[in-house]
């Protein structure tokens, strides 16, 4: 486990993009262990492209620059790599797979992950207990993975799935969208829970901020047009949801 | 770079093992189909005289009739190099243990003995033209069933039964490898279930092709009386030769009034076989006919389980599964006529392709003008792996009356690459990413088949995934 403080990730010049389309334009951004980073930006700014890049998703080649965590240059690593090494990113629309149940695949994926199967008893109760601090009906556990889960049951499942697996660097993409109060503060809960201890790192990709509320950001990015155009503290936040995006629009322009 | 043929070769071990044998323990008969060969498989077999003229009318039939001008090529496959009837000289046992050594050590590898002791009431198996083992548990026995080799069973007090069924919905006339199994057939099982008994875990025959060049002919008669009730399962395999191997069994099952009968089949036969083979059901008033079909192996299949839903409010139901890889054609589907009313047909079918393979499903749908209210419905999904493979869809619908409701859809998609990105950012390597998604799209099937099959079905779908990566 990283040491408070050290570097986890660092994006260096990164430009990035789908087929011919550059979508990342020459990003920054470094993230200890231990903090708490929002991206904020408009539409199209390449926010959720910035996740999946640092995730691995095939969709998007980095065409320049490096992505290093952990003193390893992962820029060409598969997303199970990355996996393995800690980086974890919860999924906008989380793909149904019907055939392996929430449970079995949380266990065959902590197996892949540390290379030994864990223990039923073991895994069972921590499965309940954080199903419990998510508000998820233990039966979810034995459904196929996703399949008819509802909007917000699939999001807890990202979390549920981040608690299980205990990565060390966390992206979450849109994690508090198209939920409602109580279950935003239901999922805030779970992810308070993971950062207690301040061993993790989270990238926290959003729109409507909510998920924030609950959470000590300790920096805020403004994203526009692939590059980072501000950077500021947790109160940043606030100001934009005042006074929205268009001062920092004029600055990703130039 | 790992040699991709290399990991496909090592991983089938599991059925393309072969134990040493020694020539002059079998009974070969020549390659090719001529009178001689007929009158010695009949002679060995001891065949009643019923039984000789019937080989004999078969094969005229099948000298004068062509094989069908649809369907996958079969110019590989060339009667004068296949020998028809090889059998072991031991004789068929009801004690594992007297089964001869390599034949005992083949099936044990394969799980037979240990699946019988765990989970059926009944086990068959047949290696290359014969039985070697047949076995019923005691208790199964005593409530009348009877579950035995053909052979036997038509010189015993079940001759005149045999006598009225036997190819009687699968006549010899239906096409050219109909009339070639009347002629050369041999082994097979023989089921009966009495009137009201049912049967509440499986019997399960196994057949394995070993000698290169044979022909497997296997003929199984289910016969399901009134009010009763089966499960009777089938699986196959072979090890991989360089020359052309041919399957054409035939199955027939008659369910009467009341009556259920579930059929399942694993087929895994090796990648130089023909598969020609023959399933048909007649259902009677009230009766329910299900089919449930695994095919992964042969170079090329044709295969279209029938039934006639011959009895009022008889039903039946078609699950079925098809994957095919480099080198593969596999014909594959399944028909039903309706000739009473408001009879019930439901065909499920998922075909997943890969490396070159060809998947084709090929259902009919007959409704007849008596068969009024009656409901059919045939769906079909393919998944295609790759940009070379095919996946196609032939459905074939001949509705004779208004009063009926039919439904047909049919998808063809692809593996989408987010799903596997998504999977793979759980720590999952690619190739299991694929895999899951591929045993998730054969899941409803799976879901059909009892645990250790079901479980066999996923090792078999890992095992054609892997050799892609």
């Amino acid at each position: 486990m990283a040491e408070k403080g050290t570097v986890l990730l660092d994006v260096k010049r990164v430009t990035a993009g789908a087929g011919e389309k550059t979508i990342l334009n020459g990003l920054n951004l470094k993230i200890k262990t231990g903090e708490i980073h929002v991206i904020m930006g408009p539409n199209g700014a390449g926010k959720s492209t910035l996740g999946h890049t640092i995730m691995g998703s095939p969709e998007y080649k980095v065409q320049k620059g490096h992505i290093v965590y952990k003193d390893t240059d992962i820029t060409k690593l598969s997303a199970d790599k990355r996996a393995k090494l800690g980086i974890f990113m919860t999924f906008q629309d989380p793909i149904e797979v019907p055939g392996i149940t929430l449970s079995a695949f949380i266990r065959n994926s902590i197996h892949e992950m540390t290379g030994k199967p864990i223990k039923i008893g073991e895994f069972n109760k921590k499965l309940s207990a954080y199903m419990d601090i998510l508000k998820m009906d233990h039966s979810y556990a034995q459904r196929d993975l996703n399949v008819g889960f509802s909007g917000g049951e699939k999001k807890k499942a990202e979390i549920l799935q981040m608690l299980m697996l205990n990565p060390e660097l966390v992206i979450l993409d849109e994690t508090d969208s198209g939920l409602d109060v109580d279950a935003v503060r239901t999922v805030s809960e779970g992810v308070r829970e993971f950062v207690k201890n301040g061993d993790k790192a989270l990238l926290i990709i959003t729109h409507t901020t909510k998920i924030t509320e609950a959470l000590n950001v300790d920096y805020t990015h403004v994203l526009v047009g692939g590059k980072i155009v501000k950077t500021g503290s947790g109160k940043l936040i606030d100001d934009i949801n005042a006074e929205g995006f268009d001062k920092y629009i004029k600055v990703g322009e130039n | 770079m790992p040699d991709k043929s290399k990991i496909v070769e090592t991983d089938r071990s599991l059925y393309d093992f072969r134990y040493e044998e020694n020539a002059k323990d079998y009974h070969r008969e020549k390659s090719g189909i001529t009178r001689e060969i007929v009158e010695n498989i009949s002679k060995e077999k001891d065949d009643p005289e019923w039984m000789r003229e019937f080989r004999l009318h078969c094969l005229e039939i099948y000298n004068r009739t062509d094989m069908p001008d649809w369907g996958p090529d079969t110019s590989g496959l060339d009667m004068n190099q296949i020998a028809a009837y090889v059998r072991h000289k031991a004789k068929m046992q009801s004690d594992w243990e007297d089964v001869p050594e390599e034949i005992k050590n083949t099936f044990e590898r394969l799980g037979i003995p240990q699946a019988e002791r765990l989970s059926l009431a009944g086990v068959g198996a047949q290696y290359d033209s014969e039985l070697v083992y047949h076995n019923l548990r005691k208790e199964v026995a005593e409530t009348g069933v009877v579950y035995t080799d053909l052979e036997s069973a038509m010189k015993g007090e079940y001759e005149e039964m045999i006598k009225t069924h036997f190819m009687k919905l699968v006549p010899p006339t239906d096409h050219r490898y109909a009339a070639l199994h009347g002629a050369v057939w041999s082994g097979g099982s023989f089921v009966y279930v009495p009137k009201g008994v049912k049967v509440d875990i499986p019997l399960q025959s196994y057949f394995r092709l070993n000698a290169a060049g044979a022909g497997q002919f296997e003929h199984t008669l289910i016969i399901v009386d009134e009010g009763a009730d089966l499960h009777f399962i089938e699986g196959c395999s072979a090890p991989k030769y360089n020359v052309a191997n041919l399957h054409a069994g035939c199955v027939e099952l008659y369910v009467a009034k009341n009556a259920k009968l579930r059929y399942s089949t694993i087929e895994n036969w090796s990648k130089n076989m023909y598969n020609l083979n023959t399933k048909r059901a007649i259902v009677e008033e009230n009766g329910i006919m299900e089919w449930v079909s695994g095919s992964f192996g042969s170079h090329v299949s044709y295969l279209y389980p029938t039934t006639i839903l011959h009895g009022a409010n008889s039903k039946m139901e078609y699950t079925g599964i098809t994957f095919s890889g480099a080198g593969q054609d596999l014909d594959t589907g399944a028909k039903v006529i309706h000739q009473a009313p408001n009879t019930t047909s439901v065909m499920a079918s998922k075909s997943i392709a890969k490396d070159g393979g060809i998947g084709t499903f090929r259902s009919s749908v007959v409704i007849n003008s008596k068969a009024v209210n009656s409901k059919a419905s045939v769906s079909c999904d393919s998944l295609m792996l790759d940009s070379i493979s095919r996946a196609d869809t032939i459905p074939a619908m001949d509705i004779r009356t208004d009063k009926a409701d039919v439904g047909h859809e049919a998808r063809i998609g692809r593996i989408s690459d987010e799903a596997v990105y998504y999977l793979m950012s759980r720590g999952i390597k690619e190739a299991d990413a694929r895999a899951l998604i591929v045993s998730g799209f054969a899941d409803s099937v799976s879901k059909e088949l009892p645990l250790e099959y079901a479980v066999e079905m996923n090792n078999l779908i890992k095992l054609e995934m892997n050799g892609n990566m």
